[in-house]
């Protein structure tokens, strides 16, 4: 990079800060992510909206404000009926399995009168594939928001983050025949590579498939292109809004463009950063079809490797959905999707934690 | 925005597709219910689509809606009168036939429409007359025999070049009632040696799974030393052979053919009563009958022998009637089923013109 | 881009440049290529994908039937008729989902902004967090669960925009969010100046000011709902032919329809359906993605 390239970016940020201008104020007092932030949203808003004129507003104001609580209160009540109606749906399945819910490897639903069903290689699968997609996308997540806010000329930038957004629009479908008739054979030999020379190591170690096509290791690929999109949309986001003060005054430091990232962009964009990973990693744990057509099922129980195969919670519950008609068995996927459930709700909120405040979906 | 969208659009569609090759029907007696409901099976959809359509072209503004949500939910949605008949992969069992005939006040009629063959689809470099009988694929199937050049391989394809690689075995991961046939297949024409219990899921513990029928097409063809089972339209399309197989009959191997499996069925054994033709599937699978390929998914439509609303059951008849008549059944072959051969044809006109 | 805005920095910068030592340099510039090259991998499948669903999809929609017709009559292995029995299910769908997410959720937004205080906004917040992350078969099952399980209803397309509502609700109620909050302050206290109660100017000035944004964050939110396969597989029967409505019988949808093709159909033409399919599906998404930047773009309020 020329010295003139390091000028570019001073340039970039007073571009920027020149089109936002008319919404500068607001926006430094109530930026909708970042911890700091959040603060200052809950202990600026009351006085300048007034609390004290609400009470004022007569019969409009109270059926106004009836309804937006009504709205608000709507969300609160669909999460609670979500979690109550899946249990009530999986009770009766649960009684009525045969086997250690939490221990077992198998999920056989075939026979109503025994039902023998456990969540262990669900969770197995599940967590490997989507902490594999997370572990790719994270850094090239980072990189690509970087390069948008720090490296990308303004009138670039849009451009560029609209071709990483159309990721999204290609629906999961799509992303899943890909994956296992171009992306797998095309990383057989990467996996062949891998699992010859670092099968040492529980993650590499032969799976339980014959093949080495269709297994987790094709699945954490295929999520993490999936999840991209999320991570640096909101990344990106963040990033941007990094305080121009703290900019300038690590390039007044005489910085380099990368130390100006790492005193200034990184840690104030950190928060931001790991609850939008969160954000991606729930994403993952819950990808149905793309999963499904990637991932080959295997006969024998996990070992834990990135090649065995198997299946998720989610792909679990699609591939049986054509069969859901007596209860019992039904059940038992609703139960796995009960876990599944809690197990995005643990994610979302440990995101939200980390950040601080309320995270963009 | 999109309301409008919406609605103008709607200006502009339409379901009008004349000019293919659907044919009219003959020897129908049209009328009744205009739109009957039915649900059930999704191996025998396609085939119900091509019934459909000509049923369209015979009788002019009656219609079918067949869902294919799965057989199970099928002999449900029929037994709750939701839906006037069902498709299903496997006959009413006898607590859903007194149920089902509580709902139809009259007994409720298995008629075995549609057969769609099964191919054991392999992928073996340099072979493609690979034979098997019963007892060898199921030995395959549950993971007894493990590579290609196996002796109980090798004795039925002499002069054949086995490599001695490992069998990779591709199975479906979705529930399905091919699946379930399959197993049946493998249990009865192996006596018992497969010895795993013939359901929707592959219980056979070896190989691996794939999505769909597709899915396990694909990953045949995508690697080598592997066999898997699918409906026989899916091996054609994806040029992938089938394996020959020797019936319970001994005899020479049998090549998947229409004519072959016909030959099965003609020679299929009935244990229903009466109008109710419930197979013995055994007979299907077992079959002695020398040419006769005998892995075929049967598939059921079950329906009232008497209706309580007559127009239901004049519509339902004319729809089967519609099914059996060699417009509706020359649609058949390029899904992949097989049209029914003449002799059980007689059987089936039988039962459907017993309804009412 | 102007000079006018380089030339008081130009002075200051090469001299403080000049001093960087050589490992700086370096870690700058091997910073630069990582970042770079994560681009570039990025886009590397994403190129891929679009590349091979342009191939094989482009043949099917540059029929004029592909627009204008459904699959009735046409038999599995026919390169006939079209996919508009699909699209009219997923806007149809995506309608009903957006009639009850849309109100709900600004109104929802509006309470986080305007009104929430203490214990239940901060629990209403939060379940909208939660609610952004709840997986799409989850709102199926749950909506398979109340209504057919327990209500004893059957299939329907309805349902399905139901379950969609559930994942279009967040979105649409971040994004109004997000616009409410940049609506000037001096703006409300001018409305209240003038004596105007709270609920008009909520009604009259903030909503109308933050409107396009929140327009924007509609035609996301229905961007990320009509590409969703898990709630048709579980919710509704495909159908070949055109049914508007929803709350009978079976009605196809674009991801259904590749789903269904995909399934049961191994011939030449059940391939050109599913990739033309979703073409057709990336199309759709990308008009509303297009239509949400454009809004923004001529938003009242920039964001």
């Amino acid at each position: 990079m020329t010295p003139d390239g390091d000028e570019a970016d001073p340039n970039t940020v007073s571009e920027r800060t020149t089109q936002r201008a008319p919404s500068d104020d607001p926006e430094t007092r109530d930026r909708p992510s970042g911890s700091a932030t959040m603060a200052s949203v809950t202990e600026t808003k009351p006085p300048s909206t007034g609390s004290s004129r609400t009470t004022s507003g007569g019969v409009g104001e109270r059926v106004f404000r009836g309804l937006t609580t009504g709205s608000g209160l709507v969300v609160v009540a669909a999460i609670a009926l979500i979690g109550l109606f899946l249990v009530v749906q999986a009770v009766p399945s649960l009684l009525a399995n045969n086997a250690n819910f939490l221990t077992s490897p198998d999920f056989n639903t075939s026979d109503a009168g025994n039902l023998r069903f456990g969540i262990r290689d669900l969770l197995a699968v599940t967590l490997l594939s989507s902490l594999m997609a997370l572990a790719i996308a994270m850094p090239i997540g980072m990189g690509i928001a970087l390069f948008l806010t720090q490296y990308t000329p303004a009138r670039l930038a849009r451009p560029f983050s609209y071709v990483i957004g159309l990721l999204a629009a290609v629906p999961s479908i799509v992303f899943g025949l890909w994956g296992i008739l171009v992306l797998a054979p095309a990383i057989e030999p990467i996996a062949q590579f891998l699992q010859t020379y670092l099968g040492w190591f529980f993650l590499f170690a032969p799976g339980n498939l014959p093949v080495l096509t269709g297994t987790i290791f094709t699945g954490g690929i295929v999520l993490a292109i999936m999840i991209l999109p999320i991570i640096t949309a909101t990344t990106r986001e963040v990033f941007a809004q990094t305080p121009r003060f703290q900019i300038e005054a690590a390039q007044a430091l005489g910085a380099t463009r990368w130390e100006v990232i790492r005193m200034a962009v990184l840690p104030y964009g950190r928060s931001g950063f790991i609850a939008a990973s969160m954000l991606g990693l729930g994403r993952a744990l819950g990808e149905t079809i793309a999963v499904l057509i990637v991932i080959r099922t295997a006969t024998s129980p996990s070992h834990l490797s990135l090649f065995d195969g198997g299946a998720t919670f989610a792909s679990k519950i699609a591939a049986a959905a054509s069969e859901f008609s007596q209860p019992l068995p039904t059940g038992a996927y609703i139960a796995a999707g009960l876990v599944l459930f809690v197990l995005t709700f643990v994610v979302n909120a440990l995101a939200r934690v980390v950040a601080g405040g309320k995270v963009n979906g | 925005m999109i309301a409008a969208g919406a609605l103008l659009f709607s200006a502009c569609g339409s379901d009008n597709n004349s000019g293919g090759s659907t044919q009219q029907a003959t020897g129908v007696t049209c009328g009744g219910k205009q739109a009957l409901k039915a649900s059930g099976s999704t191996a025998q959809a396609n085939a119900i689509t091509g019934f459909v359509n000509t049923f369209e072209q015979t009788c002019n503004g009656q219609t079918v809606n067949y869902t294919a949500s799965g057989s199970g939910a099928g002999r449900n949605e029929f037994i709750g009168g939701q839906t006037d008949f069902a498709g299903s992969d496997a006959a009413l069992k006898s607590d859903e036939a007194q149920k089902a005939q509580a709902r139809c006040a009259s007994p409720a009629l298995n008629l075995p429409l549609v057969f769609g063959p099964i191919a054991i689809a392999y992928n073996l470099q340099g072979v493609t007359d690979l034979a098997l009988d019963g007892a060898t694929a199921a030995k395959i199937f549950n993971g007894q025999i493990t590579t290609w050049n196996d002796p109980a391989i090798a004795a039925l394809n002499q002069g054949k070049n086995l490599p001695a690689a490992p069998i990779i075995v591709n199975f479906r991961s979705d529930d399905s009632g091919t699946t379930q046939n399959f197993q049946t297949y493998l249990n009865a024409a192996s006596n018992n040696a497969y010895g795993k219990p013939s359901t929707q899921t592959f219980n056979g513990g070896v190989g691996a799974g794939a999505r769909g029928s597709q899915g396990v097409t694909d990953a045949t063809k995508n690697t080598p030393n592997s066999i898997g089972y699918i409906e026989a339209s899916f091996a054609q399309k994806a040029q992938l052979p089938a394996a020959q197989i020797i019936n319970a009959g001994g005899g020479s191997p049998v090549a998947l053919s229409t004519d072959n499996v016909a030959k099965a069925i003609d020679a299929v054994q009935v244990t229903g009563q009466g109008n109710d033709l419930t197979l013995d599937l055994n007979s299907l699978y077992k079959t002695t009958t020398p040419g006769a390929y005998p892995i075929a998914l049967a598939t059921y439509e079950i329906v009232c022998t008497k209706y309580a609303d007559p127009q239901t059951g004049t519509a339902v008849k004319a729809f089967l009637q519609t099914a059996l008549s060699p417009q509706a059944q020359g649609t058949l072959t390029s899904g992949g089923y097989v049209p029914i051969p003449d002799a059980f044809k007689q059987r089936l006109t039988t039962s459907i013109n017993s309804i009412s | 881009m102007s000079a006018a805005l380089d030339a008081p920095e130009r002075p200051a910068v090469p001299a403080t440049f000049r001093n960087v030592s050589t490992a700086r340099k370096v870690k700058n510039q091997a910073a630069t290529v990582l970042v770079t090259l994560a681009f570039l991998v990025a886009l590397v499948p994403l190129v891929w994908l679009l590349v091979s669903v342009l191939i094989k999809g482009v043949p099917a929609i540059v029929s004029a039937d592909w627009w204008t017709r459904s699959l009735s009559g046409v038999t599995p292995d026919e390169v006939r008729g079209g996919v508009y029995h699909a699209i009219v299910g997923t806007l149809v769908q995506a309608l009903i989902a957006g009639i009850i997410a849309v109100p709900v959720g600004i109104l929802a937004a509006v309470y986080l902004v305007e009104y929430g205080r203490g214990r239940l906004a901060k629990i209403t917040s939060f379940m909208v967090d939660i609610l952004s992350g709840v997986p799409s078969i989850v709102a199926a099952l749950f909506i398979f669960a109340l209504f057919i399980s327990i209500g004893g209803l059957s299939q329907s397309g309805f349902l399905v925009g139901l379950a969609l509502v559930l994942l279009m609700l967040p979105v649409v109620i971040r994004n109004t969010e997000e616009m409410l909050q940049l609506v000037p302050d001096e703006l409300r206290e001018a409305s209240y100046a003038l004596g105007i109660p709270k609920w008009k100017t909520i009604l009259r000035i903030v909503l109308p000011t933050a409107l396009s944004g929140t327009v924007t964050g509609v035609m996301l939110a229905f961007a990320r709902v009509m590409g969703e396969t898990a709630p048709v597989l579980v919710l509704v029967g495909y159908a070949r032919a055109i049914n508007f409505n929803p709350f009978e019988g079976n009605q196809a949808s674009l991801p259904l329809l590749i789903y269904t093709e995909l399934s049961t159909n191994p011939s030449a033409a059940g391939q050109l359906r599913i990739w033309g399919g979703a073409l057709t599906l990336i199309l759709i998404v990308m008009v509303f993605q297009l239509a949400a930047s454009v809004i923004s773009r001529y938003s009242a309020i920039s964001k």
